[in-house]
């Protein structure tokens, strides 16, 4: 990646920044300049997402297209560079962001059906978009919070003003339990910066600088909880399954599938490079939470008769592994956290535009009402046994190739503990198929004949995002090649 | 004794402007003049003022007979306090027009307590820094009480002159302790005084003095726990004072505190620096868990401007070069940011004569455009990124953690997380449900709206480009430190 691309990555967040003023400029009753405007806003996010994805040469040096600019420096407690705008990938970040293209593609083409106030709904989206490309791309501390924050900050009135179920008490505890966990992120930053003392913000300088242990130790749990709450980590998960069931489709798409993996990749970011010895103290408890996580999760998936609830739960334990995976602190394992941070961000956005497209129209997500549909919707039945057989880790989808590298991290490590992951694994298999063949097969509830099969633009969305899953399922060398690399040369103190 | 009257030429057009506000307002009849004219006449006089204060940019700095120090903290503070009474002026005039009978009195008192507050941030001797408190708070006193028709502005009006008296009276007996072991009133020998005597043992003496001293300067910059005149005065106070009260008061008791606790008082920091601690914990605490249940939103927004002293009073805890230029930073995020809020309050007030939260239901669907500069104000109030508060309360909170005050700047993201909780009441009030009553759509005064627009932009820009303001608010304490002994 040349450093001129640069540019393309400032633009990764620009663009969606840039489409907000313009979407502010036109007027409500134009919808056909807001879908041209988020069509073409879209495209080029994702076509420029894709190009940073092929553009990072996993053989090259670790940060790639890095442009700086010197925002503030030289007054009050900053120092030589002490605030710069500076843009740059690695391997994480390059799979991060071809994950947050595809999704606000696909997302953003779900969306255009809304017409309650769409312009305001799409001003916020992409400010949250912008927010969360911010974050995979930018290399100083305070900019990185700032867009970390910028991602958090619309959640509120997108789910209390296009929500469903419940969505007032969703958003606002949404909202709190978000901001609330900012607090320890705030003062982790803080307290790291001081410590460093070399007054900059440039995440490059502060990865050299010596943060004394202790602080490290101190510092290390604040971060790994503070951006946890926002991976949905155990015990500071509930606010997920209780937002994602009232969020509008897109705003669970874009929310479980890139918004989540902003926390964890902050504790990567934040937590493991920035405090190395912090991390290596911590990381067992990483993995006893992330394995409560796992099957917590699951076993509060098998009681769920929401599709959404279940989906949220779900969603749980899958993060779950990903801490799982972080905590193993070998390159495997490490590796298939970010990889299975990408795939279960395509196959839960996946879930939640399906569940979207079905409940628009009959506005009950309860899975025993549900029986035959196979039947009347089939495109649909499809894709959702796509996406479900890829959640459960069938091999050929994405999901097996994170949770094969999760599972033999986590046996390398702690065998123990792999047995129990494993388990997880099973009790996921057992809730999607129960679900599959009570909703999907059998006899056909008539009370659903009206219901009509999901939109074209849906299945456009729907076979993006399906068509991801099974090109990682099948070929994941690109991923697994920039992720691993990235890992073994970026985080002190990992094994292989 | 030097005697130069050119260095206090901002102040002498803002008096001036406010004797002549008066006296077209009392031959209105022969001279035929509007409450409108009054207003414009106030405004270009506070421009004039804004103006002239440029001059002493970059220059060294001199003082006024030792009395009045002209520098670059004074310059800031200048132009900071003739921005805000400018744009209050034009706030406000729609409203003064509507509800206020003595539009003469109302814009010269703006204007005196103006002079009042950059005297303060000017000050450089005890008796000028006190008389300088007395004419922005008399001055107050009074403008507060200018809403004759409400009995509650009455109310108010009394209340915040007995128990303003009453700290006035705390400081004074404060001063003169300090004046009594240092010696002199001037801030220079003050200062030497206590370098001197800083070793060994502090007279009981000068703590019983900065003790009272911080227990006045508190009650003005309305600390808990003298805060208790502060949420009567806000609900009572017509709206432009009441945002007045919360800008210009505010920083400028906060300039005199930087202004004398860094540079006189700065080699006893050891003594006085737990009470600011303290104060900036209970202030933060109190006032934003207070704020949590109140359903005016002239009292929400009174807590809340106590909760943000509370971060303030952070910065003179931990005060250092790089707090006190934090806390400029700060005070003139907050400043741009509450000034959008009450311009659009006011804006709100002059349509409907209401002021509960309730009120505001379905504002964005009666009229979006206020409650998308409510909404950025609030969020940025609540340090929400992209806009001022963020970018500034970072700075500030980082500024006390590197000062070794880690815990102190944990405490209040806790509390700035609190209060991000009251005003997503607010706003959930406009965005979430359905307006009531009246649903046709409304626009507010071109003025409201060019006035709104400005401040929306300044909130953006401090909260993503604030390095000049910052760079400003920096050569602005560095005065202070530069003479410190």
């Amino acid at each position: 990646m040349a450093s001129s691309d640069g540019y393309v990555l400032l633009a990764l967040f620009l663009v969606p920044l840039g489409t907000t003023l313009l979407l502010a400029a036109t007027p409500s009753k134009e919808r056909a300049a807001i879908v041209a405007l988020t069509g073409v806003s879209s495209l080029a996010m994702f076509v420029m997402s894709v190009y940073a994805f092929t553009q990072y040469d996993f053989e090259g040096a670790q940060f790639q297209g890095v442009k700086a600019w010197t925002w503030v420096e030289n007054v009050g407690l900053l120092g030589e560079d002490g605030i710069q705008l500076k843009v740059g990938l690695d391997g994480m970040g390059a799979t991060m962001v071809l994950l947050t293209g595809v999704i606000i593609l696909a997302g953003t083409w779900v969306s255009w059906k809304i017409q309650h106030r769409a312009k305001d709904f799409f001003i916020l989206l992409y400010i949250m978009v912008a927010g969360v490309y911010g974050c995979f791309v930018i290399l100083d501390l305070f900019f990185f919070f700032l867009l970390y924050e910028t991602a958090v900050l619309p959640m509120y009135l997108l789910i209390a003003v296009w929500g469903s179920t419940r969505k007032e008490y969703g958003a606002m505890k949404l909202m709190m339990m978000l901001v609330a966990a900012s607090i320890l992120i705030f003062i982790g930053i803080f307290g790291a910066f001081s410590a460093a003392g070399i007054g900059t913000f440039d995440l490059e300088a502060l990865y050299a600088a010596e943060i004394p242990r202790n602080t490290q130790l101190l510092l290390f749990p604040m971060i790994a909880f503070g951006c946890g709450t926002l991976g949905g980590m155990w015990p500071f998960h509930s606010w997920s399954p209780d937002g994602h069931a009232a969020a509008p489709t897109a705003v669970s798409m874009c929310h479980a599938g890139v918004l989540m993996k902003c926390g964890a990749f902050g504790i990567i970011r934040l937590g493991f490079q920035l405090m190395p010895e912090g991390a290596e103290f911590w990381a067992p408890g990483l993995v006893v939470v992330g394995i409560i996580a796992a099957l917590y999760g699951a076993i509060s998936a098998l009681r769920q008769t929401d599709l959404k609830l279940m989906t949220g739960f779900s969603s749980v334990s899958h993060m779950g592994y990903v801490f799982l995976g972080l905590g193993t602190l070998n390159v495997i394992g490490m590796s298939g956290a970010v990889l299975q941070m990408f795939a279960h961000g395509v196959m839960t956005a996946l879930f939640f535009l399906l569940i979207g497209g079905m409940y628009d129209q009959s506005h009950d997500r309860e899975i025993p009402n549900f029986s035959g549909m196979a039947r009347q919707m089939p495109v649909w039945t499809i894709f959702f046994v796509i996406a479900g057989l890829a959640s459960l880790g069938l091999p050929g989808l994405s999901g097996f190739v994170a949770e094969v590298h999760i599972f033999i991290g986590t046996f390398r490590a702690y065998p123990v503990v792999g047995g129990l992951a494993v388990l997880t694994a099973a009790i996921t298999a057992t809730y999607l198929l129960r679900m599959f063949s009570q909703a999907f097969f059998g006899e056909f509830n008539p009370r659903w004949s009206g219901l009509k099969e999901i939109t074209l633009v849906e299945r456009a969305g729907a076979t993006l995002l399906a068509g991801t899953i099974l090109v990682l399922g099948v070929w994941p060398a690109p991923w697994v090649d920039r992720i691993s690399t990235t890992i073994a040369n970026s985080i002190p103190g990992v094994s292989l | 004794v030097s005697l130069d009257y050119g260095l206090l030429i901002p102040e002498i057009i803002l008096a001036v402007t406010a004797f002549g506000v008066l006296g077209l307002d009392a031959f209105r009849r022969e001279l035929k003049t509007s409450d409108t004219s009054l207003a414009i006449v106030a405004a270009v006089g506070a421009v004039v003022a804004f103006a002239a204060s440029l001059l002493y940019l970059d220059r060294d700095p001199e003082t006024f007979g030792g009395l009045i120090a002209v520098d670059d903290y004074t310059t800031f503070f200048r132009l900071l306090f003739t921005a805000v009474v400018f744009v209050v002026i034009l706030g406000s005039f729609e409203y003064v027009n509507k509800n206020i009978s003595h539009a003469g009195e109302f814009y010269s008192l703006l204007l005196l307590s103006t002079v009042g507050a950059t005297f303060m941030a000017a000050a450089q001797e005890l008796l000028t820094a006190y008389i300088s408190i007395e004419l922005l708070s008399f001055s107050l006193y009074v403008a507060v009480s200018l809403a004759k028709k409400d009995t509650r502005s009455a109310e108010a009006g009394l209340k915040y002159v007995l128990l303003g008296g009453v700290a006035s009276a705390m400081l004074l007996y404060g001063l003169s302790f300090i004046y009594g072991t240092a010696g002199s009133t001037s801030y220079d020998e003050i200062g030497a005084a206590f370098t001197t005597a800083a070793e060994g043992e502090p007279e009981l003496a000068v703590l019983v003095g900065l003790a009272l001293v911080i227990a006045g300067l508190g009650f003005k910059a309305s600390a808990v726990p003298f805060h208790m005149w502060t949420p009567d005065a806000y609900e009572g106070a017509p709206l432009p004072i009441t945002a007045y009260l919360s800008a210009t008061s505010k920083a400028a008791t906060f300039a005199l505190l930087l202004r004398l606790f860094g540079g006189p008082l700065l080699p006893l920091i050891d003594e006085w620096r737990w009470m600011m601690a303290s104060l900036a914990v209970v202030t933060m605490v109190v006032g934003n868990l207070i704020a949590l249940q109140q359903t005016n939103i002239k009292r929400l927004l009174a807590y809340s401007s106590i909760g943000q002293v509370g971060f303030m009073l952070m910065a003179l805890a931990t005060l250092s070069d790089a707090s006190s230029s934090a806390l400029l930073l700060h005070m003139s995020g907050y400043l741009i940011t509450n000034l959008a809020v009450f311009t659009a309050v006011i804006a709100f007030y002059n349509k409907t004569g209401r002021e509960e939260i309730a009120d505001f239901r379905g504002l964005a669907e009666t009229q979006p455009y206020l409650a998308v500069v409510i909404t950025v104000g609030l969020f940025s109030l609540s340090g929400m990124p992209l806009l001022a508060g963020f970018a500034s309360k970072f700075i500030l909170f980082q500024a006390a953690a590197s000062a070794g005050y880690l815990w102190l700047s944990a405490i209040a993201v806790i509390m700035s997380t609190v209060s991000l909780y009251y005003y997503l009441a607010v706003i959930r009030q406009m965005y979430v449900y359905e307006p009531t009553g009246d649903t046709a759509r409304w626009s507010p005064s071109p003025m409201a709206y060019a006035l709104t627009g400005v401040l929306l932009v300044g909130i953006v820009v401090v909260g993503l480009y604030f390095g000049p303001l910052y760079e400003a608010a920096d050569r602005a304490t560095s005065v202070l430190f530069a003479a410190a002994p």
